[in-house]
């Protein structure tokens, strides 16, 4: 299967990847519909970050394609930079630029790669920020910010390209539990706006509120997937029922 | 003892200052300015893709860290030939010329050939500096800037460089302060820095530890201030965040 599935947003076929002599994605087919929520669960080594960076090519797969709006982004002369303005993607650790203000973190890449004008820019950077909260943040340095605003400015920074889909690893996994949830805040309006995400999470309850879907992720393959209710309350495959177990009581 | 330093720094005190810490200064200045510049390169060409380069620019470093300074001066001292020298350099020779009409053109070669090879020393240590510096920048800072679409050279000149020259400024000036001492090797050639000028006083007042107390004394100072006055800036340009 060499060919795009038109009516998937992104396309995974079949990806492989190592990390040395470590097999970390052992063959891994996907397809995310437009507007689709899907989440990712999964124990932690299972593949899951190594997955999503794979998805906007953060990491090259050594075999298999990514298909993203129809076209193979692995095949080489494709310039993946274009593809990767349409994917926007949210760290674990924020990684907000430290040198830049609050309001320049959001307006460098729309002006340097021509996206908008400096003002154009200036006045969807100041409507992002305020839709989240930060607006009266605009000319300060991301150093001052706390953890859970750190991470609502690269959400924003993110948006500020107008991507098509948003890709979350663990948005809330280094936050201090009084933050997580003003983050969490934001990608659920995000998500209601129709926006198609995929989010690595260990917020199960998080998942399950919000997604379409939810693929558990074991041993560098897709274990299992299916509706929230599928996964959360009948789980088939006993890893993802010991999984489960494991962290819905903990 | 104190005495005879005093006498002997009141008789050639412009000589230590004005000459001879200018030309250990100037020439320290030339040096990491152009070791910045060429470490500048052969840091990217150590990080570059391009398999040869890489292999070009690391046996240069470790050649030039693995090989002893005064070698190394001795190295282009002799090998470089003056007319090659002067056919690169000679419009600088004409511009002192203006200044100075007495200004000898085999002082003004020997210059420039210390000058050239404490630049390929320097150009070494440099290039690691400016290396470790772009290196210590987060790997979260590249990946967020390239998911945001931006390509290898604007990443680089956007968001590393800007927070690569805080870590690299402060140690370029560390090594400012490091070739100061090692200028006084190129006294071996007599280019009139510091410690030559050590050597001149010594001739002149047959004594050898007093001029050498001063000498010492200056670079000492200078060293010591400089050093105090980067770890304040560096502390700044870290609180600048
Ligand atoms: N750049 C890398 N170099 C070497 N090994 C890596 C690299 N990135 C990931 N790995 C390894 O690949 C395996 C899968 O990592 P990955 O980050 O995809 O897992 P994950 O499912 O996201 O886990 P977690 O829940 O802990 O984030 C792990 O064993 C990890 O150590
Ligand atoms: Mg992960």
């Amino acid at each position: 299967m060499n060919e795009a599935n038109s009516k998937y947003m992104i396309q995974a076929v079949d990806l492989h990847k190592s990390f040395g002599d470590l097999h970390v994605l052992k063959g891994v087919n996907e397809g995310i519909l437009p507007n689709e929520v899907v989440s990712i669960i999964g124990p932690s080594g299972g593949g899951k970050s190594t997955f999503l960076r794979c998805l906007n090519l953060l990491e090259t797969p050594e075999k298999g394609h990514i298909f993203f709006e129809g076209v193979d982004i692995t095949s080489k002369g494709v310039n993946v930079n274009i593809h990767r303005q349409k994917m926007g993607m949210v760290f674990q650790l924020f990684n907000v630029f430290p040198h830049l203000s609050v309001e320049k973190n959001v307006t460098l890449a729309p002006v340097l790669l021509k996206k908008k004008t400096e003002k154009e820019a200036k006045e969807a950077a100041a409507a992002l920020l305020q839709r989240v909260g930060l607006f009266d943040k605009l000319n300060e340095s991301p150093s001052r910010l706390s953890g859970g605003q750190k991470q609502r400015l690269a959400i924003v920074r993110a948006l500020a390209m107008e991507p098509d889909v948003m890709l979350f690893d663990e948005p809330t996994s280094a936050l201090d539990p009084e933050m997580v949830g003003e983050v969490l805040d934001v990608i659920r309006e995000l998500v209601s706006g129709g926006m198609t995400t995929v989010i690595v999470t260990h917020e199960m309850g998080f998942a399950k509120e919000v997604s379409n879907r939810v693929l558990f992720m074991d041993g560098g393959i897709i274990a299992e997937e299916g509706t929230p209710d599928e996964i959360f309350s009948h789980p088939k495959n006993p890893r993802t029922r010991d999984f489960l177990s494991k962290v819905l009581t903990t | 003892m104190l005495g005879r330093i005093v006498v002997v720094f009141n008789g050639y005190w412009s000589l230590y200052l004005g000459q001879g810490l200018g030309i250990t200064l100037g020439l320290s200045a030339i040096t990491v300015l152009f070791g910045a510049v060429f470490g500048s390169l052969l840091a990217f060409m150590k990080m570059s893709k391009i398999p040869p380069l890489r292999w070009i620019a690391t046996a240069y470093i470790e050649v030039i860290r693995g090989t002893p300074m005064l070698i190394q001066l001795f190295f282009f001292y002799f090998i470089l030939p003056n007319d090659m020298i002067m056919a690169v350099f000679g419009w600088i020779y004409r511009i002192i010329l203006l200044f100075n009409a007495e200004a000898v053109k085999a002082d003004f070669i020997k210059f420039i050939c210390i000058a050239i090879a404490l630049v390929v020393n320097s150009s070494a240590y440099v290039s690691e500096v400016i290396r470790s510096g772009i290196q210590a920048v987060d790997r979260g800072q590249t990946e967020a800037s390239r998911s945001l679409g931006l390509n290898g050279v604007q990443t680089m000149t956007k968001i590393i460089l800007p927070q690569a020259v805080k870590n690299i400024l402060p140690a370029l000036g560390n090594e400012f302060v490091t070739v100061i001492k090692e200028t006084s090797l190129a006294s071996t050639f007599f280019i009139g820095d510091l410690m030559s000028v050590y050597n001149v006083v010594r001739g002149k007042t047959y004594l050898v530890i007093e001029p050498l107390l001063i000498t010492a004394a200056i670079y000492f100072v200078v060293t010591f201030i400089l050093s105090k006055l980067i770890a304040a800036w560096e502390r700044r340009l870290k609180r600048g965040e």
